[in-house]
């Protein structure tokens, strides 16, 4: 090989990986676009699944408490009382009420929750811990602040003790992961005081005609609690 | 002669660039799967270590009495907290309003220190850490909410939650507030207090909420919000800043002869 074609060679080689440089961090963008796009399939199928998750009209209706912000009263929740057609099983009761609370009240300024937000996934463990999984959307599109997003977990909390009285405490997941706070300030490391009252035995149903509300008093005078120590839920039996 | 080290000359160029080439190539791979790394869901989280406290012991009292006001002017950074349409930043906010208040609590005898001075977001741990590392202190953390009645300001202190020591008797980090809620509640009912006297609308007393930046804090400690960045006009929450600050400063001068002779601040039972 004459030097003029290894000088050639090198050039070429020299151009080859310049171009690389550039063309990669291009190639790296396109590959996270598409990821992102893959996740938020996902989390619209689920989202779908979740949504359509019937509400069976043969059921009994009952009376069930929602809870949204007060019209009147700055920082404060009130509840709506309506009728729905609600299962026995205390883990799709809960998916039941809290659909109808994220689809969020007549009037939209009530609202506590976000409205592209949405019920992922809801368990509830056998010492009545459950576990709310939500869309990214109520962490990115909750107002930041402590009042709204003490409101909006508030909501979430009192709407479940009114109506699905097996849940003791509740652990939020975003998207299936633990965070730090909901939206910059609330913490979400630790789980919430749902229900003081010890649960009903897992026998007995909940009564078609009579709503399982929690005494009144007590529930608009409590705040919630972080009731464990962060990534681990909390002991049963620890309360305010 | 002179033609062979001119070629020798241009050939060591360009090896030297084809080898820069490379490095750079190799650099920006590097950076991409740290990226993407970062990008992909964790499937597991490993908890870190937790550091701990040493708690004062029960009975002991609060000897110097209460010296150092940590100031905490919240988010900054790239996080600018809650923002207006009007392009109010709750960052910059708060880096004002914490100015005043430095002024108001300096002219009451107190020693103030701030968790951020410029526009940078110390972690929340970092920040619970400035307050910790010292005795007499107590913890104001400043907010602008993005709703509630503009014009008004709230007082919040850490719900309850049972204080945890490990088995050396140390405090653990996580539960650092435990010990001093009842000693956060009477100052954020007296900074409220002194608010409510001040901007109409706004509650009498504090009230509590799990924020995350007071639970690791092991001092009294509280967190103001102002509403909010929903205002038009940022002049009318820059002019609340005096009165906010007026509040919080005699409110920690009505709450340094209760701190001071408070047996149990921060001791655990």
């Amino acid at each position: 090989m004459t030097p003029r074609w290894r000088t050639r060679l090198l050039v070429g080689l020299a151009l080859a990986v310049i171009a690389a440089a550039i063309y990669f961090p291009i190639l790296r963008r396109r590959v996270q676009r598409a990821a992102r796009l893959q996740q938020q399939s996902e989390e619209q199928a689920r989202r779908e699944l979740t949504l359509t998750l019937p509400a069976n009209p043969g059921q009994p209706r009952v009376r069930t408490k929602l809870f949204w912000a007060s019209s009147t009263e700055d920082g404060v929740l009130v509840p709506t009382t309506v009728d729905l057609p609600l299962s026995d099983d205390p883990v799709l009761r809960a998916k039941q009420v809290l659909n109808t609370l994220l689809a969020g009240p007549v009037d939209t300024e009530l609202r506590t929750l976000p409205p592209d937000a949405a019920l992922l996934e809801f368990y509830l463990l056998p010492d009545g811990t459950a576990i709310a999984d939500f869309s990214e959307a109520l962490a990115t599109s909750t107002p930041s602040g402590i009042q709204s997003e003490q409101l909006a977990v508030d909501s979430i909390a009192r709407t479940l003790e009114a109506d699905v009285p097996q849940v003791q405490r509740m652990k939020i997941l975003i998207h299936g992961q633990e965070m730090e706070t909901l939206a910059g300030h609330l913490d979400l490391t630790g789980t919430f005081v749902v229900n003081t009252k010890p649960a009903p035995a897992p026998t007995s149903q909940p009564s078609a005609t009579s709503a399982p509300a929690a005494d009144k008093a007590s529930a608009e005078s409590r705040k919630l609690t972080p009731g464990s120590v962060p990534g681990k839920l909390a002991q049963p039996g620890h309360k305010p | 002669m002179l033609l062979d080290v001119q070629f020798s000359l241009r050939n060591g160029i360009f090896l030297i660039g084809g080898l820069l080439s490379f490095a750079l190539a190799g650099a920006t791979l590097k950076s991409s799967s740290q990226a993407s790394a970062q990008t992909q869901p964790a499937t597991a989280t490993q908890a870190p270590a937790q550091p701990t406290i040493v708690p004062p012991a029960a009975g002991q009292t609060q000897r110097g009495g209460l010296s150092v006001v940590v100031l905490d002017p919240a988010h900054g950074g790239t996080d600018p907290g809650a923002r207006g349409t009007g392009g109010v930043r709750e960052s910059d906010l708060v880096l004002e309003f914490s100015d005043s208040v430095r002024r108001a609590l300096e002219a009451q005898g107190l020693r103030v220190r701030q968790t951020r001075q410029g526009n940078d977001d110390p972690s929340l741990d970092d920040r619970s850490a400035m307050a910790n590392a010292q005795h007499g202190t107590v913890f104001v953390t400043l907010h602008v909410s993005s709703t509630g009645l503009p014009g008004t300001v709230r007082v919040y202190t850490m719900t309850d939650f049972p204080p945890m020591t490990d088995t050396t008797g140390m405090l653990a980090w996580d539960r650092a507030q435990a010990p001093f809620l009842e000693l956060s509640r009477k100052l954020g009912d007296l900074v409220q207090g002194q608010l409510s006297q001040q901007f109409k609308g706004s509650p009498s007393t504090a009230q509590t909420a799990a924020v995350r930046q007071l639970r690791t804090t092991a001092a009294p400690a509280i967190a103001v919000e102002v509403s909010s960045v929903t205002v038009d006009d940022r002049a009318a929450l820059e002019r609340m800043a005096p009165g906010v600050a007026g509040a919080i400063a005699r409110g920690i001068a009505a709450f340094r002869p209760i701190y001071e002779t408070s047996p149990v601040a921060g001791a655990l039972p």
